[in-house]
């Protein structure tokens, strides 16, 4: 079998891929410092693009991995917490893009990894922020009828692996009966099954307090967090929120991170290709031995438990959760950001999580912001640009599919190569396999 | 109301509901049959129906002109442009991704939905400076057999539809060509037949059937904006996949069933409360434990069904099982 050899782009060279990202890094990084609280928000949404933009060459590029933590970590670690203390809707807008990452990765095991068409994914979602959301406020007062203020934020750290938990069961349970349905069947009870919790959540009143939510959610103490930060706290006179909002910035960052690892392991791992043989052909993956339930339920519980431990995080970000925040656009969001990314490919959904977000949130807000302000729309009184953003994110949805169905970043298999002096004389491997890109 | 009444309206409410959904879902299987696509953009090509029915009833009403004839034209010109606009939505973002994988489609189908549906709006923004239309009722209230005008209407024209597409796909040279694509689209083009022709009639047929049933639910529901294409598209999607995708009986069926439950089990939490049913001990027992519910409960019970009959019908009611090619 032989592969198309890609042209060499300056990007394949290491030593100059990682002079360029390193230079890129730099310019949109002070770009992005110099304007995050001068220019108008057109302009600083395409600037903030542009710096979002290093994550995606980062990834991309072949550079030295000293050159890849170079650009990155600072850039993630001082230059985005500083903009976002500046400017605190660009770390809501980031706040938001990790949670749709984790989102988009979980969904990517479900459906770019196993095939398995999900339709309702977020009711995990909603599952780990109703976790937290019901013991962490008044509402288990009210459901218990003893009153109270419900549990102290310390036990949140409790409640994100219990949020953990909760949404696998509920994954496995869903998962459990409805696996032996394919395609577009798997896809209608899934889009049902998420109704169905929604419905919940908006009717079950006694637990979920219905369409009001549940509001008020403790937050965890984030002192030591004050004192790990004191110097920068005092240097720049932060405000309580703006402490809380790094904290969460941390604290997703750090989720992510474990989420990426995870995914990137997975992905080489005995059941990463177990999904894909069940992606491929589900009778050839049986009859190789794959055990068809049990790889699925562990794609869907995998899957789970990333929205999960989100949802927990959503809880304490939102401090209320309600019906509205788990529709069934959400799911199809989500989806979007998978395909739109790159099905199957690590960084293609994280970055399809970032497009998707980013035009949603701040571009597409921004621009109509600004057409508003134009004479032609001065006081026509009918064309509201600011009410017709999802009539441009479908036409960009549908161009992208048009001419680049295969997503932003495609996903790359490593092939594996069996030496000829292996297979010449019996069919098993007597020399250990080599793997190369 | 007496037990009776209620179920004469549990029962014919339910039918009227299933035919609109039967015939919504009628327009997901046709394509579904030829392309195995789920044409997310069904909803708002079904919403546009409503728009265009609107739109001619209120031109023709100054005009001295019989209800139902004015409700038949407005059928038929809803029909032609959910129709046209069908075609065009195929033309454009479905047909250049034939061969690519399933789920690039199922994207354009997303976007192509959310365009309409805020061109949709914009429409009526500019057409009407407002973003709600409210059908102007064109029938009388005098009740005909037991039956409103707007309740008979309904059931004649799904009726008719219904006979129609059946008789159009088994009976006809060109229902034949569509069966042979939806079988085998390779082989199809090989005995002679012009696949991308008789996909865009397919699309066509589908259309044109969302466009009548955007009309129909236009004149019961009376309300109609840019984005009711949302709800009815996933129940009548639902009601596609619960008779078996692919279909034509099965979406009749699966309408209709899903229109009964969902009847059911609002009347229940409704009249439940009531304890209306008093000589029944088991639907009173049901009723108390529905007490102080939502409406919307009866979406629970509809997706709740689906998934039980799915579960143990893996394709739906009426479809056939699959053999894999291996």
């Amino acid at each position: 079998m032989t592969h198309a050899v890609k042209k060499q782009g300056i990007l394949d060279n290491p030593s100059l891929a990682s002079l360029i990202i390193l230079i890129y890094t730099a310019v949109t990084s002070t770009l992005m410092l110099t304007v995050a609280t001068t220019a108008n928000n057109l302009v600083q949404a395409l600037f903030f693009a542009a710096f979002l933009g290093t994550v995606v060459l980062t990834f991309k590029s072949k550079a030295n991995t000293w050159a890849k933590i170079l650009s990155l970590a600072p850039a993630l670690m001082v230059v985005m917490p500083i903009i976002g203390i500046r400017n605190e809707f660009l770390l809501e807008v980031v706040l938001q893009i990790v949670i749709y990452a984790a989102l988009a990765l979980g969904l990517n095991i479900v459906v770019g990894l196993a095939g398995l068409l999900d339709l309702g994914y977020v009711a995990f979602f909603a599952v780990g922020a109703y976790t937290w959301g019901i013991f962490g406020s008044a509402q288990i007062g009210r459901i218990t009828g003893a009153g109270g203020e419900g549990l102290d934020g310390n036990w949140f750290w409790l409640f994100l692996a219990l949020a953990v938990i909760v949404a696998i069961i509920v994954g496995v349970l869903i998962g459990l009966p409805v696996l032996k349905l394919k395609g577009d069947y798997l896809a209608i009870v899934t889009l049902g099954l998420g109704e169905v919790i929604r419905v919940f959540a908006n009717n079950l009143t006694p637990v979920t307090n219905g369409p009001n939510g549940v509001l008020g959610i403790n937050p965890p103490h984030i002192g030591w967090f004050h004192t790990l930060m004191s110097p920068i706290i005092n240097r720049f006179e932060l405000t309580e929120p703006q402490v809380f909002a790094l904290f969460l910035y941390f604290l997703v960052l750090v989720v992510i991170a474990v989420i990426v690892l995870f995914n990137m392991r997975l992905d080489q791992s005995h059941i990463g290709r177990s999904w894909i043989a069940i992606r491929e052909d589900e009778i050839a993956a049986q009859a190789m031995g794959v055990p068809l339930v049990r790889t699925k339920l562990i794609a869907f519980a995998t899957g789970a438990s990333f929205a999960g431990v989100m949802g927990a995080i959503f809880a304490i970000k939102q401090t209320a959760v309600s019906p509205e925040d788990f529709t069934f656009f959400q799911s199809i969001g989500v989806l979007v950001m998978v395909i739109l990314g790159g099905m199957g490919s690590i960084p293609g959904v994280i970055v399809g999580a970032m497009a998707v977000t980013w035009l949603q949130l701040d571009f597409l807000k921004s621009l109509s912001e600004y057409l508003n302000t134009l004479p032609a729309f001065q006081n026509n009184g009918v064309f509201d640009p600011a009410k017709y953003e999802k009539l441009f994110f479908g036409l960009l949805l549908i161009f992208m599919m048009l001419f680049r169905p295969q997503g932003l970043l495609p996903a790359v298999r490593k092939h594996i190569k069996i030496p000829e002096s292996a297979t010449v004389n019996s069919g098993v491997s007597q020399q250990p396999v080599q793997e190369v890109k | 109301m007496s037990d009776l009444q209620i179920w004469q309206q549990i029962i014919l409410q339910g039918l009227i509901l299933g035919v609109v959904y039967a015939i919504i879902a009628l327009g997901y299987t046709m394509v579904y049959g030829v392309l195995q696509l789920i044409n997310f953009a069904h909803s708002e090509v079904f919403a546009t129906g409503a728009v265009v029915g609107y739109q001619v009833l209120s031109l023709l009403s100054g005009t001295e002109m019989n209800g139902y004839v004015k409700i038949i034209i407005a059928l038929l010109v809803a029909m032609l442009i959910s129709g046209g606009l069908n075609i065009l939505i195929e033309r454009l973002a479905y047909r250049p991704l034939r061969g690519a994988p399933k789920l690039v489609p199922l994207i354009t189908a997303i976007g192509v939905s959310f365009l309409l549906q805020d061109s949709l709006r914009l429409f009526i923004n500019i057409k009407e400076k407002t973003d709600r239309l409210s059908y102007p009722s064109v029938l009388g209230s005098e009740k005909i057999m037991g039956l409103t005008p707007t309740e008979l209407l309904l059931i004649i024209v799904g009726a008719i539809m219904l006979i129609g597409l059946n008789f159009l796909v088994n009976r006809t040279k060109l229902g034949t060509a569509i069966r042979a694509v939806a079988q085998d689209g390779q082989t199809a083009r090989l005995m002679g037949i012009n696949t991308n022709n008789i996909i865009s009639l397919t699309f066509f047929i589908g259309g044109a059937l969302g466009g009548v049933a955007g009309v129909l639910w236009g004149v019961k529901f009376t309300q109609v904006d840019g984005y009711i294409g949302i709800i009815p598209g996933i129940k009548a999607f639902t009601a596609a996949v619960l008779g078996g995708i692919g279909s034509i009986p099965g979406a009749v069926v699966g309408g209709l069933v899903l229109g009964f439950l969902e009847n059911l089990i609002g009347a229940i939490s409704v009249f439940g409360i009531k304890m209306s049913f008093t000589d029944n001990a088991f639907l009173k027992g049901i009723g108390s434990v529905l007490m102080n519910i939502g409406a919307e409960w009866k979406d629970v019970g509809a997706f709740m069904a689906l998934i039980v009959i799915l579960i143990f019908k893996p394709a739906g009611l009426l479809g056939k099982a699959t053999t894999e090619k291996v």
